[in-house]
């Protein structure tokens, strides 16, 4: 059952960024941003699969919750037409052909180098938000603290660059 | 949980890094940019939960709960430049944001 579940978020994960980045039917930013949030969500259904519950919660909530509302936002502020179809030229997406090729011959060896197969998983270490949070609050409680400093910074950064003057 | 190899969580990863790649690089708009580039960061997200959890090693996860910070973040400088940049050149298409100097 949950073999079976995991394959169906895969497979909808895969097909939903394939829509973010190449839907056929509409170029407009929107549709990408709600097959974004389709994404995370399956996204998440994978973690909780893999026992990773607390970080679940976090996605749903950061990503689908504050990024996503932030991208739509944006989109509205900019009242984007429909993107024209220009033509998407030769030439990038040839280099980004070749580019794509590349990594998946350097992902290939590395899968078929034999050194992933293990014996399917033991007894979990659940990501609960218990275990999590004493791991944060005893050994990496100074990258803690940094990135709190470092989620101000953006704040300050943010408010600044989006005054009307930027002199 | 039991039945699903490590290599094939890996692909997912793989395979979402990969359309994240190919959006960087084909597509012309800087929104659809800046989400191919949430694609990218999903998909290494994905790979570390799961060598955290056939580890049997709690740090991967960790490691992922900074990394959602730090896009977080990076997601709020970068929309604030972009809505500056729109305000002076009017347009988000990458091909007409050619010229460094506004």
């Amino acid at each position: 059952m949950q073999t079976l579940l995991f394959y169906i978020f895969a497979g909808l994960t895969l097909l939903c960024a394939l829509l973010v980045v190449a839907n056929p039917f509409s170029r407009n930013p929107v549709t990408s941003a709600m097959f974004l949030v389709l994404t995370i969500a399956s996204l998440a259904g994978i973690f909780i699969l893999l026992d990773a519950f607390f970080l679940a919660a976090v996605q749903v909530l950061v990503y689908a919750g504050a990024v996503i509302v932030l991208f739509l936002f944006v989109i509205m502020l900019l009242s984007l037409k429909e993107e024209e179809r220009r033509q998407i030229r030769k030439f990038s997406l040839i280099t980004g052909l070749i580019s794509v090729v590349a990594i998946t011959a350097v992902f290939a060896r590395a899968f078929l180098s034999g050194k992933l197969r293990r014996p399917p998983p033991m007894p979990a270490v659940a990501g609960g938000t218990q275990p999590l949070g004493e791991l944060l609050f005893s050994q990496y409680l100074l990258p803690f603290e940094i990135v709190s400093v470092l989620l101000l910074v953006a704040m300050i950064g943010t408010v600044l660059l989006s005054k009307r003057t930027l002199e | 949980m039991t039945h699903v190899p490590l290599e094939h969580v890996l692909f997912v990863s793989a395979g979402l890094f990969l359309l994240g790649l190919l959006g960087v690089i084909i597509r012309r708009n800087l929104l659809v940019i800046y989400m191919s580039l949430e694609l990218m960061l999903n998909a290494g997200n994905l790979a570390l939960v799961a060598f955290s959890r056939f580890n049997n090693n709690l740090n991967g996860q960790i490691m992922v709960f900074f990394i959602i910070t730090v896009a977080a973040a990076e997601v709020a400088v970068g929309l604030a430049l972009i809505v500056a940049l729109y305000r002076k050149r009017q347009t988000v298409h990458v091909e007409d944001l050619t010229a460094m100097k506004l």
